[in-house]
């Protein structure tokens, strides 16, 4: 365990060193900043943009981060050779990459809460002050950082057999057709026969984001079910762990000559 | 068993653990949030801000957002919902992004005008919409059939604005020869039940849509059970008026000669006659559009498009 937690932190540490990283933070924060401006433009919506752009500019920014840092994961590794002395220390396969998985979580997890307070800083200079609804703005980070931990293992699991550009260009398809996926199920619920069960099983298999994407209801102060919020960390959970064992079978069978 | 070999078992069975809790959470989320997805839909509602964020991919997300237009309503549909409010914006959205998708104009004109359980009981908006697609597709006799189809069926119906969209078809190039026919049916026989299906049987053939054309079936129907009906009544009141008693069962209008057997209606199920000599239908749930033949006190349901 203490290996993983290792492998973690030193993940952790590189990606923060990346100068890449503290532009995308610093131009998502500016967003969100800038959403007070569009605001004023507007008649009665101020907080509402300050909501949905800024939380938009977390989702997006976030999503970008933990694929461009995601895909380099085992690559880089690799490339730089210093995968080989790892894992020539008494350091499983399966270990490397359930750190590397925690490892950019948590980086990920910072940046969220980096950006989140831009957010709340734009929210506070528009509303003057906090009011009861915003603590589903919370809400809806939280599913925003589920997001990231599902994307963060798929990634993982492209870039453990893929090169860096391949591994982004399947990790962002998959992105785009999972904030679709409710449509997939709503094609193959009006489907039949064959084309039914393909789309079913399609719908089920890639991950479900717009079930996470509650931005829309908590910027028109909408709350969120408890089992809702229950329900998504389960399913953020499951899905996670199937994409990180994906990703460690193919890995334990990878050559590294 | 090796130390990699234990490693591949155990990741292979927590994945298949892993994927199938997710596809059972997953339908979980769907219970919790089962009316949330079309709310999402107009997270951004005006059309004008959907055209400039598409980045010139507005074909490809009018076909997304006609989809979820068709979803919208056919699971409503489903749910026997008795409001389609977001299927005006839908649409709305959908021919912003792509102005020449007539069906989606086609299907505002059956769906979005009539009232609720049929469609939004929104005919001012359905009349901007096909107006809106008049003005980006003048050429296309088909919007001026579905304008004075929605004025036809409005209440009020407005005969005359129908028959003037009617005419403005006319002068369309290529128009169809039976829009000259109802236009001039509209202006002397606007109330009439051949007018109507005239205008049913119109709505089937110009549309490729399944949605459509079984809502102009289920019409049809229940416009060939009020005639029958409306027939069976003029016949009743004739055997009155010659025997002084109303017929006992039809039978009696049999014996009479007006009859050759006992009527039935579309779905082949015989019509009842009733004791004070009026005309019902045994199942008047499978014909959800029609005016007679309804037993008193009977509440429609919400229509079945067959």
């Amino acid at each position: 365990m203490s290996r993983v937690v290792h492998i973690a932190s030193n993940t952790f540490r590189e990606a923060v060193r990346d100068r890449v990283l503290y532009n995308l933070v610093a131009f998502a924060v500016l967003l969100s900043g800038a959403a007070i401006l569009v605001g004023q433009i507007s008649i009665d919506i101020e907080r509402l943009v300050v909501v949905n752009l800024g939380l938009t500019a977390v989702s997006l920014f976030g999503v970008v981060i933990a694929i461009f840092i995601g895909i380099g994961l085992v690559s880089k590794e690799i490339e730089k050779r210093t995968l080989y002395t790892v894992l020539s220390r008494p350091v499983r396969r399966w270990e490397f990459i359930v750190g590397k998985f925690f490892g950019l979580t948590g980086t990920l997890v910072v940046n969220t809460v980096c950006m989140a307070i831009g957010v709340f800083a734009a929210l506070l200079y528009v509303s003057h002050k906090f009011q009861a609804s915003d603590r589903w703005i919370l809400v809806a980070l939280y599913f925003i950082v589920l997001q990231f931990l599902i994307l963060c293992s798929l990634t993982l699991l492209f870039s453990s057999f893929s090169s860096p550009l391949l591994s982004a260009v399947f990790a962002f398809s998959l992105f785009v057709i999972g904030s679709f996926a409710e449509d997939l199920r709503g094609f193959a619920g009006m489907s039949h026969g064959l084309t039914q069960g393909l789309a079913t099983g399609a719908a089920y298999l890639v991950p479900n984001f717009s079930a996470l994407n509650v931005i829309g209801q908590v910027a028109h102060e909408q709350a969120i079910s408890g089992r809702l919020i229950a329900y998504n960390t389960g399913y953020a959970l499951a899905y996670s762990a199937m994409a990180i064992c994906g990703a460690v079978l193919i890995f334990e069978r990878r050559n590294l000559k | 068993m090796s130390g990699s070999r234990k490693v591949t078992v155990a990741a292979s069975i927590l994945l298949l653990l892993s994927l199938a809790s997710s596809v059972l959470l997953l339908r979980r989320v769907d219970q919790v949030r089962s009316h949330a997805t079309l709310e999402e839909v107009l997270y951004f509602s005006s059309p004008k801000w959907i055209k400039r964020m598409s980045l010139g991919y507005d074909g490809l997300l009018a076909d997304i957002y006609w989809t979820r237009a068709v979803q919208y309503f056919g699971s409503r549909h489903v749910a026997h919902a008795t409001d389609y409010k977001l299927l005006a914006p839908l649409l709305e959205i959908t021919t912003a992004l792509d102005p020449k998708l007539i069906v989606a104009y086609q299907f505002g004109a059956n769906f979005v005008a009539p009232k609720p359980p049929e469609g939004a009981g929104m005919p001012d908006k359905a009349v901007a919409l096909v107006e809106y697609g008049i003005r980006n597709n003048p050429d296309n006799w088909k919007l001026y059939y579905e304008l004075g189809f929605i004025y036809y069926y409005m209440d009020p119906p407005e005969h005359a604005k129908a028959a003037e969209a009617f005419d403005r078809g006319t002068k369309v190039p290529n128009a169809h020869p039976f829009l000259r026919v109802l236009a001039a049916q509209m202006a002397q026989h606007a109330g009439e039940i051949q007018t109507a299906r005239m205008l049913w049987q119109a709505a089937y053939a110009t549309t490729q849509d399944d949605l459509i054309r079984k809502n102009a079936v289920t019409h049809l129907r229940a416009l060939k059970v009020d005639e029958d009906i409306t027939g069976l009544e003029k016949m009743v009141a004739t055997y009155q008026e010659q025997t002084g008693m109303l017929p006992a069962s039809f039978n009696a209008l049999v014996g009479a000669g007006m009859l050759l057997g006992v009527p039935v209606d579309p779905n082949g199920k015989p019509y009842q006659l009733m004791f004070d000599g009026s005309i019902e239908l045994r199942t008047p749930e499978d014909f959800p559009f029609v005016e007679k033949g309804l037993p008193p006190g009977y509440k429609p349901g919400p229509p079945k498009l067959h």
